[in-house]
């Protein structure tokens, strides 16, 4: 067993993992605990939410759950490095377009220079300008 | 409300601007580009207007708030300040929600493959694995050849100056437009070729 570091939208987990070639097998005790995800007879599912699994066998393995098989399986984009035991979880499309067109202004927290935290619904009841810039 | 954004790697690039300029308005750094992700940013400046009920209801603009290089990239400030003031005094220039929907930029499975790919590379880059770092930028490039947030944006992170030859290159490539371009009228110039 390795560990394996997953980027999992902001967060960072590390798994317990078995590497063979190309192909990464999670420990299935550690995608549970940290990335909330069982295989379970309804499918891969993560609390109240099951995802249907149509084929189980490419899914978990002796070694354990793919990587590469759970992404696709969770319709998430997947970037992964195994020489560096690294991998990142991305957002399908699919949900992103669909935020977007429902044009509530998608939430998020900041910090400002002094590290105090700033989230934009609690703008709500003013008019917001939102400027992306960079030093660059 | 303005709400300034900036998606650098660190809060000490944007810092001097930050300080010299003294905002009242929340003033926010966004160094995981969480905000490029959640709004399909692909280019800096984008501007966005939320009204008070928190809907979107103007798109990303790509428009400037002064003259300063307008021989660059050929828009006048002065039309898109105009319309600003217009939206904040008499609540003008929002668009119907359709209108909105029409002229939002869309991700697709490629850019938010790059999305994924930017996000490995920045985590092994601040990890000092240069080399893995650097084949998941060129990476994220090649899914998203249209995105600066990762063309340029990784530019300082990888080395390369923003303002310099490799900006150039990248720029003879054409910019980034977004589908409000056709809709804001600010452009008195066509942009220059470097």
């Amino acid at each position: 067993m390795q560990r394996f570091t997953i980027l999992d939208g902001g967060q960072r987990v590390e798994l317990a993992a078995e590497i063979a070639g190309e192909q990464v097998a999670l420990d299935p005790g550690s995608v549970h605990e940290e990335l909330g995800w069982s295989l379970r007879p309804e499918g891969l599912c993560r609390g109240s939410v099951c995802v249907p699994v149509r084929d189980r066998a490419a899914l978990v393995g002796e070694r354990g759950i793919d990587l590469a098989e759970l992404a696709r399986v969770l319709d998430r984009p997947l970037a992964l490095d195994v020489a560096e035991r690294a991998a990142a979880l991305g957002t399908p499309a699919s949900e992103r377009r669909a935020a977007l067109e429902g044009l509530e202004a998608p939430d998020f927290t900041l910090p400002d220079l002094a590290g105090r935290r700033h989230t934009l619904s609690g703008f709500r009841g003013k008019k917001v300008l939102l400027i992306a810039y960079a030093s660059w | 409300m303005p709400i300034t954004v900036a998606l650098d790697r660190s809060p000490d690039d944007p810092r001097p601007f930050i300080e010299r300029a003294r905002p009242t308005h929340p003033s926010l750094i966004d160094t995981e580009h969480v905000l490029a992700e959640l709004y399909h940013i692909v280019n800096v400046p984008t501007l966005i207007w939320i009204d008070a009920q928190g809907r979107i209801c103007r798109p990303h603009d790509a428009q400037f708030g002064t003259d300063t290089f307008t021989a660059f990239h050929g828009k006048a400030s002065g039309p898109y300040l105009d319309l600003l003031r217009a939206w904040v005094r008499e609540g003008k220039g929002a668009l119907a929600p359709d209108e909105v929907r029409r002229h939002q930029p869309k991700p697709t499975a490629e850019s938010q493959q790059a999305r994924a790919e930017r996000a490995l590379a920045w985590h092994l880059q601040q990890r000092g694995r240069v080399e893995a770092a650097e084949r998941h930028w060129r990476r994220a490039g090649e899914l998203a050849p249209k995105d600066w947030t990762i063309r340029r944006g990784s530019m300082p992170i990888r080395g390369q100056n923003p303002f310099g030859p490799e900006f150039f290159e990248l720029a003879r490539e054409g910019t980034p437009e977004y589908p409000m371009e056709s809709v804001t009228p600010t452009r008195v110039a066509p942009r220059r070729q470097l």
